[in-house]
């Protein structure tokens, strides 16, 4: 929308320089302070020249190293470890809510259960709903209710398995904080996914149907490759959740399946902060979203304004 | 007759899946909060063995002045964070509406903040902030400007500036993608009837986006109420309450102080309150809506 009167200027462009700098600068910062020593970080010897070094993340990812970095006595910080349990509940969350989202989506679209606005309108309420509030309930819940009696079959056998006291409960596993955030995501896949499968035309799947598809192979065949782009942009916005997540993480996780945004908040609070380390695990927490951003930015632009703009 | 009960029953069997887990961790959880803000419960007690006392925790929490505290945090820190986001934005979209090369580039770093996990913004932040090896503190040291206690005296402009940092961009993105699917009859009809640029940006842009603002302006009011990591890893609520804001304060009342009645009955309130805010600004929208029709209409009559 160039109106002819508007040349480009050199102020413009500035402005523009300023802006980028601006967003991506305190994500440059990060990355080089997570190569310095934190003696560099501290002496504050000027911003860019200076000896880059892997310590930091020798020292994060110390427990799935191959070797032994000599500067590291000590292993405290099990970084790779909650890597490994970010992946596993960031993926597998993510796979789920797509298959499970995907399904309801197509359903209310193609079967008519509700209007559109009623699901629009109980995705912005569920939306509405902060983690801090379910905090309470799903703490109680994953403790107390959702559990399986030790003196039952199940309940049981998995004691006897993998050891441990009491009843076998949701919270401490991986499965508890998946549960949690395939439930918080839902309501935002379907909205998305619907708003795309209402553009499939319906005499494709007809098509089908008349050559003698079922249900689910007019599903699977036709309608999922048609929607690939929803998909995506789903997919990252509910990896990016599930990745980021710190608070039902923290309240639902043990010690074995604490995840990277536990660990780093673990680290902070504590008084005298290791900048560089630090800086590392906060680094390596940002890469996927930061790939995702490179590669699928139209993506990710889609999510956004799919749900504001079409309304 | 196998075949039409299955077609009848697929609908059912799609959505069942998406049903029983929402109905389990989403719908339960709300119901069971509500029923546990009734009860003197810490963690130790499972529900059931919690006392029952009516609605001593909301009263409770009526007068507790640290609750107050909290709650003027959280509404100052969405009021300010939304209006200012909303400013910068829209008038950034507006500014940068025209034909630029590599304008997706620019997007995709626009939008690099928002991907971040929050417990890293907040990091970034905090050791930007910090008093002696902070960048904003080494600046102005090298400027010969005094220091400024950022996360001390200012910290709660402090986190506000944090998350401007982070959320213009989503503002910007989405005006501008409202801004380039406006109708462009009516512009061009403003353009030749001899409008200046601040007139065709007051008298049609902005009403014409109007719909699309009061979503996005909405959709940002209900996630700065969920802000907590930012601000729990760069001030941890402090100092005092300063930055305490309510989502910080229940996740506190529930894991520091152990009262998980308090803090459910707290969730509550916040609830109603987002509920109420969702509501007015529905019917807002929904007038808005009708008069920008109006507008339209008229604009389009004009032509």
């Amino acid at each position: 929308m160039a109106s002819p009167n508007t040349k480009a200027n050199p102020a413009f462009y500035a402005v523009i320089a300023l802006l980028v700098f601006m967003s991506v600068g305190p994500v440059i910062l990060m990355f080089a302070n997570s190569f310095k020593l934190d003696v560099d970080i501290i002496s504050g010897s000027s911003g860019l020249i200076f000896l880059p070094t892997i310590q930091n993340y020798e020292k994060a990812l110390c427990d799935v190293l191959w070797y032994e970095p000599d500067h590291v006595d000590f292993c405290s910080l099990k970084f790779g470890g909650a890597f490994i349990n970010s992946l596993i509940i960031a993926l597998i969350s993510t796979v789920l809510t797509l298959v499970i989202g995907c399904m309801a989506a197509y359903a209310l679209v193609r079967f008519r259960f509700m209007g559109r606005d009623t699901v629009s309108l109980s995705t912005l309420m569920v939306r509405m709903v902060p983690p801090a509030v379910l905090l309470v309930p799903v703490f109680g819940l994953w403790n107390n209710e959702f559990c399986l009696d030790r003196d039952g079959l199940i309940g049981g056998a998995i004691r006897d398995t993998f050891g441990g006291r009491g009843d076998v409960c949701l919270a401490g596993t991986h499965g508890g904080i998946i549960l949690i955030y395939v439930a918080m995501n839902l309501p935002f896949v379907i909205w998305i996914l619907q708003s795309f499968i209402v553009q499939v035309p319906r005499s494709l799947e007809e098509a089908a149907r008349v050559d003698g598809a079922g249900p689910f192979q007019v599903f699977f065949k036709v309608v999922l490759p048609l929607i690939k782009p929803g998909l995506a942009a789903a997919a990252i916005f509910t990896f990016r959740i599930a990745w980021n997540e710190y608070l039902l993480a923290s309240a639902l996780s043990d010690r074995d399946t604490r995840t990277v945004p536990i660990l780093i908040v673990n680290n902070m609070s504590e008084f005298n902060v290791e900048w560089g380390v630090i800086m590392a695990t906060g680094m390596l927490l940002a890469i996927p979203p930061i790939i995702f951003t490179l590669f699928a930015s139209r993506q990710i632009i889609t999510g956004m304004t799919a749900g504001a703009v079409k309304g | 007759m196998q075949r039409s009960t299955a077609n009848r029953l697929t609908p059912y069997m799609f959505m069942a899946p998406a049903i029983v887990i929402m109905a389990l961790a989403l719908m339960y959880p709300l119901g069971y909060m509500i029923w546990g803000s009734f009860r003197d419960w810490n963690p130790s007690q499972t529900i059931g063995e919690a006392e029952f006392v009516g609605l001593k925790n909301y009263i409770t929490l009526w007068g507790d002045p640290n609750f107050h505290e909290s709650l003027g945090v959280t509404l100052k820190f969405a009021f300010f964070v939304v209006t200012i986001e909303m400013v910068l934005g829209v008038g950034l979209a507006l500014l940068l509406d025209r034909d630029i090369r590599g304008i997706s580039v620019l997007r995709t770093m626009f939008i690099l903040p928002m991907m971040i996990a929050p417990v890293v913004v907040g990091l970034m932040w905090r050791y930007m902030y910090h008093p002696t090896v902070g960048t904003f503190n080494r600046t102005l040291d090298s400027l010969g400007i005094p220091r400024v206690d950022w996360l001390g005296d200012y910290a709660l402009m402090s986190i506000i500036i944090a998350d401007i940092w982070q959320w213009t961009p989503f503002i910007f993105i989405l005006s501008l993608a409202a801004l380039q699917s406006l109708p462009r009859s009516a512009l061009e009809a403003a353009r030749i009837d001899g409008a200046t640029p601040w007139q065709q940006i007051i008298h049609i842009k902005l009403p014409l986006m109007m719909p699309v603002l009061i979503v996005t302006a909405l959709l940002r009011l209900i996630d700065a109420f969920k802000v907590l990591e930012v601000i729990l890893v760069m001030t941890e609520g402090g100092p005092g309450l300063s930055t305490e804001i309510l989502a910080l304060r229940i996740s506190r009342t529930a894991t520091e102080f152990r009262e998980l009645g308090v803090a459910a009955a707290m969730s509550n309130y916040l609830l109603i309150l987002l509920l109420l805010l969702t509501v007015a600004m529905f019917a807002f929208n929904r007038w808005q809506e009708t008069r920008a029709a109006r507008v339209q209409a008229l604009v389009e009559e004009d032509d």
